[in-house]
């Protein structure tokens, strides 16, 4: 009694805004949206219909896809090659570590801006490196080619060092033995990660994962400041597809079927997950 | 051998730091120079801070920081008080349909409000508080993330401790108040700033409920304003960037260690 009691607050606000609107998405998903002189009325599946024969929707699709294969091992890796780094007896170490985790404090926004201005046809720092090498000036944000690409960057260099610390934490609690008895044995520094330090970074790594594999799906801020979605809807994801129909085109049938689609990609990454990783790491 | 290999990767590590630290120096540069300098490196270029009193100046960035530190609070207010009852619910209670409640809970952790913008905006408006604070903040403050950190903190207080309390009479919430709550404190603070930098930085959903000067935090105000069209100077964006994101930036450089432990332990669950 105490029990439901004390978690009753806390209950009513997760179902408000977590549980109701997961369920009402499905549900709002077979409506029309109202427009002047026609209220909002059940039409089955045809904003699915709508959906399957919308280029568009298949394209944010593809671009998600890509984005997440692209930021996911990336940022990984570099938080791997970082973490070593920074936790072996590199000069200034300090000062590496700064550099590294700084980003994750910054908001997005600010982030983005500080890179549009980078990427800045022209006259940004971008342009004037690779003018110093008398490459011809290019419109990073601005062209099919490379929009997508400049968005993978500013994400991967945000989340890294982010990822960093927990491969540092993880670095840290394997025990100095283990690396005393295998220079002993005299394996080679590489030798000693691939079949040592790698393995048990293991978790860090499902848990990092996770973690990238929702941010990319989660986070679209960047491309609000940067590229609005464009050119040609190049760097449109889905959420920021999502906020596209549902906010500007004020479209919220649509919107709500888009919505489905995004929570069950997330539902399906949950589930497998639960059933395939190793359950042990998160929870418990 | 090893030695080259050794320098070798410390040029390597070095490099990657230096591209690392450029974006943000390049915008330190730009923000604190006068405009003609933005992108003229000359050691001789005189420091000065016109680009933040312009911005300052040009937008009411004022308002838009009374109106990001409310919000933090009143998010983070209602996180500590409401997770920590359910967490203790979760830790310290048997109830019917406990385990349930709990994966019900988790779900959060996959599906969160960032995600659920077309439906919230709906219950909003039909609460009528769009364009409010409380609208932005409402959606966050059951925290999954939260209750899950606190109930595992709560579980590895010894029974003993609750026990001896009860033998003298306190009662539950008196119980949690005394004994739970002070021996959850480096938890409290780790969470606190997590909750706290994230809310700072957070842009979608406050873009989306609010449309007026009175209830935009910083991040919108800060993207009202470097996309206006009448074509501001990169100097002046640039130091605007610099300031909303001051604040953060400057507990930062200061409680280095104390941030790291806090997103590593928030973390790590």
């Amino acid at each position: 009694m105490h029990g439901w009691l004390l978690l009753l607050p806390a209950a009513v606000l997760l179902v408000t805004f977590t549980h109701y609107p997961t369920v009402a998405t499905l549900y709002h998903s077979f409506f029309s949206t109202s427009k002047p002189g026609r209220p909002t009325a059940w039409i089955g599946l045809d904003n699915y219909r709508n959906m399957v024969e919308d280029p568009v929707f298949w394209q944010v699709l593809a671009n998600n896809l890509w984005y997440a294969l692209a930021t996911i091992p990336l940022s990984i890796a570099l938080a791997i090659l970082m973490a070593v780094w920074v936790n072996g007896k590199i000069p200034g170490r300090g000062l590496l570590r700064l550099s590294f985790f700084t980003p994750t404090v910054l908001p997005m926004i600010a982030v983005a801006n500080i890179w549009l201005f980078f990427y800045t046809p022209g006259y940004g720092l971008l342009e004037q490196v690779t003018g110093l090498f008398g490459l011809p000036s290019h419109n990073w944000l601005g062209s099919r080619n490379t929009a997508l690409g400049c968005l993978v960057v500013v994400t991967v260099w945000k989340e890294a060092g982010f990822f960093m610390i927990f491969y540092l934490a993880a670095l840290q609690s394997i025990s100095p033995h283990l690396t005393e008895a295998a220079s002993l044995m005299g394996a080679g520094r590489w030798y000693f990660f691939r079949r040592v330090t790698f393995p048990l970074l293991m978790p860090t790594t499902l848990f990092v994962l996770v973690n990238a594999v929702i941010n990319s799906f989660r986070l679209v801020d960047h491309i609000v400041v940067m590229t609005k979605g464009g050119p040609d809807n190049t760097t449109a994801l889905l959420l920021y597809y999502i906020y596209d129909v549902g906010f500007k085109f004020w479209d919220s049938g649509y919107a709500a079927a888009l919505t489905l689609v995004l929570l069950v990609i997330l539902a399906a990454f949950a589930m497998g997950q639960f059933l395939f990783l190793d359950r042990r790491v998160h929870y418990q | 051998m090893t030695r080259t290999f050794t320098a070798l990767e410390t040029a390597g590590a070095w490099v990657l730091g230096f591209l690392w630290a450029l974006p943000l120096a390049y915008a330190v540069w730009t923000a604190f120079h006068p405009s003609e300098f933005s992108t003229h490196f000359v050691p001789t270029a005189p420091l000065s801070l016109e680009n933040f009193v312009k911005a300052w100046a040009a937008a009411p960035f004022a308002r838009y920081f009374v109106n990001t530190i409310l919000l933090v609070t009143m998010i983070l207010a209602a996180q500590l008080v409401l997770c920590t009852m359910a967490a203790y619910a979760f830790a310290r209670f048997t109830f019917r349909g406990r385990e349930i409640a709990f994966l019900l809970v988790l779900v959060q952790l996959m599906i969160m409000p960032d995600v659920l913008i077309v439906e919230n905006y709906r219950t909003m408006s039909r609460l009528g508080i769009l364009d409010s604070l409380l609208a932005i903040g409402l959606p966050y403050m059951a925290s999954a993330f939260g209750i899950f950190l606190l109930r595992q903190t709560f579980k590895t207080v010894p029974k003993e401790l609750d026990e001896a309390a009860r033998v003298e009479g306190a009662g539950p919430l008196e119980i949690l108040w005394k004994v739970y709550v002070p021996l959850a404190r480096p938890v409290y603070i780790a969470y606190a700033l997590v909750s706290v930098s994230y809310h700072w930085n957070n842009f979608l959903w406050p873009l989306i409920v609010t449309n007026s000067v009175n209830s935009r935090p910083l991040t919108v105000g800060l993207q009202v304003f470097s996309s206006g069209d009448q074509g501001v100077d990169w100097s002046i964006i640039t130091a605007a960037t610099l300031m909303t994101s001051g604040p953060l930036l400057v507990a930062f450089l200061l409680f280095q260690r104390q941030f790291v432990q806090s997103f590593m332990r928030a973390g790590i669950r």
